[in-house]
């Protein structure tokens, strides 16, 4: 599952028939949301039902909630099940509070490396017979390290269950990293830091951490650099297991073909092992990132790649909610985004242009990005931010909050389509501590977001004078 | 093996699934395909047009494409640009994507709101308007997704020359976003002739996936769909043959915006619809034992074992209409050199040709293949596109279903004989991927007038 690349030359690897190699397809956008607009045609006008539940249930009244069992196993390990047993699999998301930021100084990247470790031989199984038993019994094991957790994901067909947990357990408790396994995975770690290193969208990205956070770790790239990954040493990474892989912070979402008699038994047998407590360095609170900056990183590109943002708020924050609305009226609605209208749908300016909100554990973001040809960037850049600045100013209109939370809520069921879909949104509720009720009371926050709250909320998030600006391309018109 | 069993088990339980599958015919010629799922309370609505890049009219590359993005603009009905905006407001989520031989629009909502989507999917394949200037500004918005897309990325650079390469006449070598040059000249009347031609229910598969039942949206589409008439004009996809190849090619592509030299191979080879009756399935098992992830044969070689390469992998892409195709890559560990890849690489091509895979190799193949088509079922959109890719090209709702079967079937002696045949040298582009040395040169004028091809 680790294995880095993608051939850069065959983006088209496809692995199943009956889906077509990527390379010839092309998608409308990036992006998969949409939103808003007043004018109401013949055909919108039909409907102004309310937002439906997300059950599929006809009593309206049923709870989602009530779906979720709390399992606990004998050994003390929750979790929460959704049993669903019409197709005879398993989708299990767990994760742990730590993630990159807990990379010590000089070991950037060693969360990272971890991932691509655990599944590289374990107990007495080496690594080539391990990947050979995922791959005979069909089991998708992966994980995945994000700034603030350490998360794994693990799939299997019923009759292959007893196979995946032991699996799972093995790498969760008794990797090997092994000598060659780990030579191995540290040089693709560090091909892949070489492509990186000459792609303009993700030197955009690292410029712009390191220029907000300056010595935080939220400074630092989850993916290291080539000396801290040529530094990292299987003690190293056994450390950092040994810190982060423990019951405390450990939070669990399983969905399908299982009872939660049979979850807490397999809960016990790949969790029981782990410590009880986490050994965690505090990671500094960041309330304050300064900008304005602007940083051109000269590439020879056709296209100059911008990444833009500043000062945003945590996933605690009371006003979470309608900023999330109102990043959505903005940048993060696909199509009909006020950025993606006035950049690209009027001016043809660029085919993608985004915003979001990047609520960390102990900080938050609000980001953005755009590319534009190199003649007409700076174009491109100030459209957005006289947008950003009639947003802080004057707020969204009455009509752009009220399709947003017909969007936002009225497509909330589509996070539930899938089990590992539906696992994904359990483990997550757990790791941001929303609570048991969150998925049924989640729409009904939106709903009471009120238009002077979020004009508020646009005065308070937005600051187009302090946009920490990093560009890769070589833009050659005139900042206004 | 009782992993084998496993997973043959669970297929069983799978094709209970499938087999819930309805197909139908409306009088005016449209297909509709209804795939129950009711895990929740949505559905996939997902109209697929016989029509993509493969059938553009010479000197117009990327009109599949364009018209696919102007579709979003207005009917009579709809507003110019409202069109996802409207779905948004229902809380469906919309997008649509262009292949060789496809062309595809798709909504995601809750359940009640299929009538809308329906409605206004139907309206616009037959009554799109387009004003003169949405269609230049939607132009420099194509002519942005191929800078990000190609020319910001070597990689892509270099993939749609070794596909300009690999088909020297059939269409599959004109890049579906199109050549730069043309696109730059398209125009409202090219993408209005094109709509014409090929946007009709008799040319189009309707799919519905999801919390409804095969009553109910025989009834919508029935009602809906139902009085689009039939256009008997629809465009002949008649496309020009490709020559038997006659000798390997090499393409080099030196660029300091190149991370690491990397190797590529692609192969000429039959696609599901063209091949003989079991070949497809042979060279999908025989690419998965070769290169697919790190059980395969080439990883276990030349990354493991010898350590000539960092990764390394490949495909075989068995969809178009027309042909087919086999892939392979590598990325050099240490010093070796490019060269060093592709005669270690060349090596285990030659020994699997001749003596073919192991009887573990080619189950534990199956295993992987057969899993993942039940794990698709999980998905509503997987499952549709499942079927969308099959039936746009000509194959059938049995031809998906029985794939498993026929997978079951492929032999040893299979996999050796189509190792043999479409693994031919003469067969082959090669093309390598360089860290050069000098700045990439830029097009002049006169030669984007005469096109990157020259």
């Amino acid at each position: 599952m680790p294995k880095r690349h993608k051939s850069p030359a065959s983006a088209g690897a496809t692995t199943s028939p009956f889906s077509l190699a990527l390379t010839l397809v092309l998608v409308l956008t990036g992006f998969f949301y949409m939103i808003k607009n007043n004018r109401a045609t013949a055909i919108s006008a039909q409907n102004t039902d309310a937002p439906m539940s997300l059950s599929s249930s006809t009593k309206p009244s049923e709870k989602y909630a009530d779906r979720i069992q709390q399992v606990v196993s004998p050994g003390g390990i929750k979790a929460w099940l959704v049993e669903d047993h019409s197709i005879p699999l398993m989708a299990m998301q767990f994760g742990f509070k730590g993630g990159a930021a807990q990379d010590p100084k000089g070991k950037e990247g060693l969360a990272d490396f971890l991932t691509a470790m655990l599944d590289e031989g374990a107990g007495d199984i080496g690594s080539k017979e391990f990947q050979a038993q995922l791959d005979e019994y069909a089991i998708r094991i992966d994980f995945d390290a994000s700034r603030d957790a350490f998360d794994g994901n693990l799939q299997t067909l019923t009759r292959n269950r007893d196979k995946a947990v032991e699996l799972m357990s093995l790498a969760l408790n008794k990797p090997r990293f092994g000598k060659n396994a780990l030579e191995r995975m540290r040089g693709q770690l560090l091909t892949s830091l070489k492509f990186a290193a000459k792609d303009p969208n993700k030197i955009a990205s690292r410029t712009w951490f390191k220029t907000a956070y300056g010595d935080h770790p939220y400074a630092r790239s989850v993916k290291g650099s080539q000396a801290s990954i040529k530094s990292i040493t299987s003690k190293d990474l056994e450390t950092y297991r040994r810190n982060i892989f423990a019951k405390d912070t450990l939070k669990i979402g399983v969905v399908g073909d299982i009872t939660a008699s049979d979850l807490a038994i397999i809960l016990d047998k790949i969790f029981g092992d782990l410590t009880e407590k986490s050994d965690l360095k505090t990671i500094p609170e960041v309330t304050k990132i300064t900008g304005p900056t602007r940083k051109v990183i000269t590439m020879d590109n056709p296209q100059s790649v911008a990444v833009f943002g500043h000062q945003g708020i945590k996933r605690e924050d009371k006003d979470f909610i309608p900023a999330y609305v109102l990043n959505y009226i903005l940048g993060g609605g696909g199509f009909a985004s006020r950025l993606m209208t006035e950049v690209r749908e009027k001016r043809g300016l660029a085919y993608s242009v985004y915003s979001y909100l990047y609520p960390l554990d102990h900080g938050g973001l609000f980001l953005g990005g755009v590319a534009t040809k190199n003649d007409a960037l700076e174009k491109s850049l100030d459209v957005i931010t006289s947008e950003l600045k009639r947003l802080a100013e004057k707020g969204p209109s009455a009509i752009e909050l009220e399709n947003a939370k017909r969007y936002l809520t009225g497509s909330y069921p589509l996070r539930f389509d899938t089990s590992s879909k539906i696992a994904s949104q359990l483990l997550w509720i757990q790791m941001d501590d929303l609570g048991l009720d969150y998925i049924d009371t989640r729409n009904q926050n939106v709903e009471n977001v009120t238009h002077q709250q979020i004009k508020e909320v646009a005065k308070r998030l937005i600051h187009p004078d302090q946009l920490i600006i990093t560009i890769v391309g070589n833009p050659t018109d005139k900042k206004s | 093996m009782n992993s084998m069993t496993s997973v043959a088990n669970a297929q069983q339980s799978s094709e209970g699934t499938s087999s819930r599958v309805h197909q139908f015919k409306l009088g005016n010629g449209l297909d509709v395909l209804v795939i129950p799922d009711h895990r929740a309370p949505v559905v996939t609505h997902m109209v697929w047009y016989r029509v993509g890049a493969a059938d553009e009219p010479h000197g117009t590359s990327g009109i599949a494409h364009f018209l696919e993005h102007l579709m979003f603009k207005g009917t009579d009905k709809i507003a110019s640009g409202e069109f996802s905006k409207i779905i948004a407001r229902n809380g469906g989520q919309d997008n649509a994507f262009t292949s060789q031989d496809a062309t595809v629009y798709h909504q995601r909502v809750a359940k009640d709101r299929l009538p809308i989507v329906m409605e206004m999917e139907a309206d616009r394949m037959r009554n799109l308007k387009l004003a003169k200037k949405e269609v230049l500004t939607e132009r420099d918005v194509i002519l942005e997704e191929r800078r990000s897309r190609v020319d910001n990325d070597p990689s892509s650079i270099l993939s749609e020359q070794m596909m300009a390469t690999l088909y020297s006449s059939h269409p599959y070598g004109t890049p579906v976003i199109g050549w730069e040059h043309e696109m730059a000249q398209l125009s409202r009347e090219d993408a209005l002739s094109f709509y014409k031609r090929f946007y009709a229910p008799n040319n189009a598969i309707l799919i519905v996936a999801g919390d409804v039942t095969p009553q109910q949206v025989k009834k919508l589409a029935t009602k809906i769909y139902g009085p689009i008439k039939r256009e008997y004009s629809v465009g002949v996809r008649a496309r020009v043959k490709e020559p038997a190849p006659a000798a390997p090619r090499r393409v080099t592509l030196k660029d300091p915006r190149t991370g690491k030299a990397t190797f590529n191979r692609l192969y000429h080879a039959p696609s599901y619809i063209t091949a003989e009756p079991g070949e497809a399935e042979a060279l999908d098992l025989m690419m998965k034992i070769l290169a697919g992830g790190s059980t395969s044969r080439l990883y276990n070689r030349l990354v493991v074992d010898d350590k000539i390469a960092t990764s390394v992998g490949g495909w075989y892409s068995g969809n178009g209409r027309d042909y087919g195709r086999i892939g392979l890559y590598a990325i050099a560990a240490g010093k070796n050199s490019l060269t060093d890849v592709e005669t270690a690489l060349d090596k285990i091509l030659r020994e699997f040709v001749k003596k073919g895979a192991t009887a573990k190799e080619l189950e534990r193949s199956k295993n992987a293949y057969i899993a993942e088509y039940v794990y698709g079922v999980d998905s509503q959109s997987t499952l549709a596109r499942r079927y969308g890719w099959a039936l746009v090209v000509g194959g059938s709702v049995k031809d998906v279903e029985e794939w498993p079967k026929r997978l079951e079937k492929v032999t040893l002696e299979d996999i050796k004989r189509v190792a043999k045949k479409y693994l031919l040298e003469k067969s082959s582009v090669t093309g390598l991927l360089m860290p050069g040395e000098k700045k990439p040169k830029t097009l002049t004028k006169a030669e984007k007038k005469q096109g990157k091809r020259g």
